[in-house]
């Protein structure tokens, strides 16, 4: 049982991994909040555009060096992630990597099929926040409105 | 057997002894082997810092497990993290004589407050080219050295002030001052040493050399401060008051007393203030650390302040002691002064208030060009006979004893310095120089532990040829006698060493370098920013390193008969992930770059090619595939400057 649990976290993390924008919208996606200061998030319907723009900077300065959006740098391609895994997911795993890899199963199944660990990158609350809100608008903007 | 049956018994009663006695040794060995077992994953009780001697760094040892923790690199190159071999490091070992790869530490000396050991600094000396070296420890990195002019073989350093006011340095081997060109036999009188008190910012640790004693032409050996009641004075033993300057083991050692030289440093500031000084043309370099751009920068400074003892009434007095005494150590209280008799097996302690009245008194024994001696007997508490044989170094507990090397009956004697009766005998194995109690010339010992610090190993461990590593031993003094623990062997030759409760050098730790605040002038911090830049034939290399890539990893455009300047930042925010990076024919081959850190390797390519670049240190399960291609083209080509890689 436990190891066709496992097998499913893998996969999961092989189509999370994936990610492109068309294959998003077919899928469940992760239920986990992954472990960390972020418990329960709420966010407003729209997007904040200046929230999204300080995000992005920071994505530039302290994420680009191993993610991109449309294709696997070091770390998978980060199009579609809010539509994969909750935001909280999201927040915990840019604040608290070390303790995600070692107790969120999906963090570890993406170790497994990546190899290098994600690494922290020291952002506070507020910026990993502007980061998950460049990642919304991202993907705002990439995925048809009529999904599902 | 029915024959001989007493034969039989007897031999079984011998067999039951020898087990007996077997089994003994076994459970001593076990209970020492308790108190000095550090579990998998448990830290150490104590940080001991035991300088490297000629290797010229200080290891760190972990007690009481005797673990080697780290070498902090100082007044030597290590190419284990590219101390001297980086851009950024190497004016750190620029001096007034050029660019010194090598020197030999004695003394390392924990920063004081209220005259206990504080855990912000380490200082150390660097004996053959006079320096002093500040070691930050919150990241174990040296973060200063200041050169000491006017002065030749800078031993009796760098022995710290109640509140690190000053650290000194003194003249082990007098010299001409200032330096010039004179016949070797008209030494005496001529030849001069000096006291150097050396500023300490009690904020940021900064040095600066506030002034420089010029004294008689003695050689000058060791040194303490005072604390408590005397705090405001520092004391240097010397030997070689008949002024030899050829065959010193015999010439030096021909009179009954030498001295320790008291002096009086508030009294120099009351000089200072009062004019007193002269300004003194030098050179010497200062060198420090900038932690913002995170390279040296090296000062080249003009004149110091000289003061005369005649110039300034009650600055110095010297204190006869038998025999050419080596070190010299004040008690917890700051009351007696216990020299090491060296030559002499008995040891005479000193009281501080008697020196006092003895100066109000002027019980003077005549003068030293100037300087007045103080009669012997009116400074001395107690004589103390037959202690041991050469007697150097003393640390003190917190119950009245002190704790003497003896390098020739190879042995530490405890005893009670104010009654003058020795308590216990140890041997070492073998010839004993310093030792070392945490805390031991400090107002307040960690007395669980002394460290003997041995100079001759030869059988003690595994050989190794010719040359052996030094033998260290930890022995336990909390209980009547003195317990035997442990031998570990360590780097170099530790001449003195220091030691300090761990948690007050923990909570300081520093486990990365933040990138927003790295502002090296070529630091970049993601791979939009990376690029490589031509000036002439100079290239700059901005790359960034992270597991598990180097950006960029590929460039192209360099010609032979470029100097490239590889200006590496390490992105990682994660303790103790570093990188390194190494480029084929690199003459100073690699550098190890800490996170958030940025470091630049020089490489000057001989001939056209395409040469590797990788990381040295294993930074991932990919750590292989990190690695990199610079290419070579002949000096006429017209091949454009290009860069790629990851992220561009």
């Amino acid at each position: 049982m436990r190891k066709i649990w496992m097998m499913g976290v893998v996969l999961l993390a092989f189509w999370v991994a994936r990610g492109t924008a068309e294959e998003t919208k077919v899928h469940p996606p992760y239920k986990g909040k992954g472990v960390g200061p972020v418990d329960t998030l709420v966010l407003a319907d729209t997007i904040n555009p200046e929230m999204a723009k300080k995000g992005a900077e920071i994505f530039k300065l302290k994420c680009s060096a191993c993610h991109a959006l449309d294709k696997r740098v070091v770390g998978p391609p980060l199009d579609g992630v809010t539509q994969r895994v909750r935001p909280e997911w999201i927040m915990n795993m840019i604040l608290n990597p070390q303790e995600m890899l070692q107790k969120d199963s999906l963090a570890q199944a993406l170790l497994g099929q990546y190899y290098v660990p994600m690494t922290p990158q020291n952002l506070t609350r507020e910026e990993a926040r502007a980061v998950l809100e460049f990642f919304r608008q991202n993907d705002a903007e990439k995925t048809p409105k009529n999904a599902d | 057997m029915k024959r001989w049956p007493w034969l039989w018994l007897s031999m079984l009663a011998v067999l039951a002894v020898g087990l007996v006695g077997a089994a003994k040794v076994k459970k001593l060995a076990r209970n020492a082997a308790k108190k000095v077992y550090v579990a998998p994953g448990e830290y150490d009780e104590f940080y001991a810092f035991l300088s490297g001697g000629f290797n010229g760094q200080i290891g760190v040892y972990g007690l009481p497990s005797g673990r080697l923790l780290k070498i902090v690199p100082v007044f030597a190159v290590n190419p284990e993290n590219g101390w001297g071999y980086s851009e950024e490091t190497k004016p750190m070992l620029m001096t007034s004589q050029g660019f010194i790869p090598w020197d030999d530490t004695h003394h390392p000396e924990l920063s004081q407050t209220d005259g206990v050991p504080d855990g912000r600094w380490l200082f150390i000396n660097a004996n053959n080219t006079p320096r002093i070296a500040r070691i930050d420890l919150g990241t174990f990195h040296t973060a200063e050295i200041i050169e000491i002019p006017n002065s030749g073989g800078n031993h009796p350093s760098p022995f710290t002030t109640q509140n690190t006011e000053y650290v000194v340095a003194g003249t082990r081997f007098s010299v001409p001052i200032p330096q010039r060109d004179m016949p070797i036999a008209n030494y005496k009188g001529n030849f001069k040493g000096t006291f150097t008190f050396v500023k300490v910012d009690s904020k940021t640790g900064e040095m600066s050399i506030a002034f420089q004693i010029l004294v008689p032409g003695f050689d000058y050996d060791l040194a303490h401060c005072g604390k408590g009641p005397s705090h405001g004075w520092c004391f240097f033993s010397m030997y070689n008051s008949e002024e030899s300057h050829t065959f010193l083991e015999r010439n030096a050692s021909q009179k009954d007393k030498d001295y320790i030289a008291a002096v009086n440093w508030k009294r120099a500031e009351e000089c200072l203030k009062e004019g007193k000084g002269e300004k003194m043309k030098t050179v010497y370099y200062h060198n420090y650390w900038d932690e913002e751009r995170m390279m040296a920068v090296s000062e080249k400074k003009t004149s110091v302040t000289i003061l005369k003892p005649g110039k300034c009434e009650g600055l110095v007095y010297y204190i006869p002691t038998p025999k050419s005494p080596h070190g010299v150590d004040v008690d917890p209280s700051g009351e007696y002064i216990v020299p090491g008799g060296k030559l002499s097996s008995t040891i005479s302690v000193f009281s501080f208030s008697k020196m006092l009245n003895a100066i109000k008194n002027k019980q003077f024994a005549g003068d030293a060009y100037g300087i007045p001696v103080l009669k012997y007997e009116a400074v001395l508490h107690k004589e103390v006979p037959n202690l041991c044989l050469g007697p150097l170094h003393n640390e003190f507990d917190t119950r009245g004893n002190v704790y003497t090397s003896c390098f020739i009956s190879s042995e530490i004697v405890k005893w009670r310095y104010k009654e003058g009766t020795i308590v216990d005998r140890i041997p070492v194995y073998y010839s004993i120089g310093h030792l070392m109690i945490p805390g031991g010339d400090s107002r307040k010992p960690w007395d669980k532990y002394v460290v003997a610090l041995n100079k001759i190993t030869k059988d003690r461990f595994l050989p190794t040829g010719p040359e052996l590593a030094q033998s260290a031993q930890l022995i336990d003094i909390t209980g009547k006698k003195m317990e035997m623990l442990l031998d570990f062997p360590t780097m170099g030759e530790p001449h003195y060493a220091q030691g300090i409760k761990a948690d007050l050098v923990l909570k300081r730790q520093v486990k990365i370098y933040r990138l927003e605040n790295n502002h090296h002038p070529f630091a970049v911090k993601s791979p939009a920013e990376t690029k490589v830049t031509r000036k002439g034939r100079r290239v700059d290399v901005q790359m960034i390193a992270i597991r598990t890539h180097f950006t960029p990893d590929n460039i192209e455009g360099i010609r032979v008969g470029d100097t490239v300047y590889f200006h590496v930042t390490n992105l990682e925010q994660d303790w103790d992930i570093p990188h390194g990076f190494a480029v084929y024919g690199a003459k100073n081959t690699n550098i190890l770059i800490m996170p958030g850190q940025t470091l630049t390797l020089k490489w000057v390519p001989k001939s056209p090619g395409v040469y590797p670049f990788y990381c040295t240190d294993f930074c991932s399960a990919l750590h292989q595939e990190m690695q990199g291609y610079v290419r070579v083209s002949p000096r006429n080509a017209r091949v454009k400057l290009s860069w790629a890689g990851a992220g561009l």
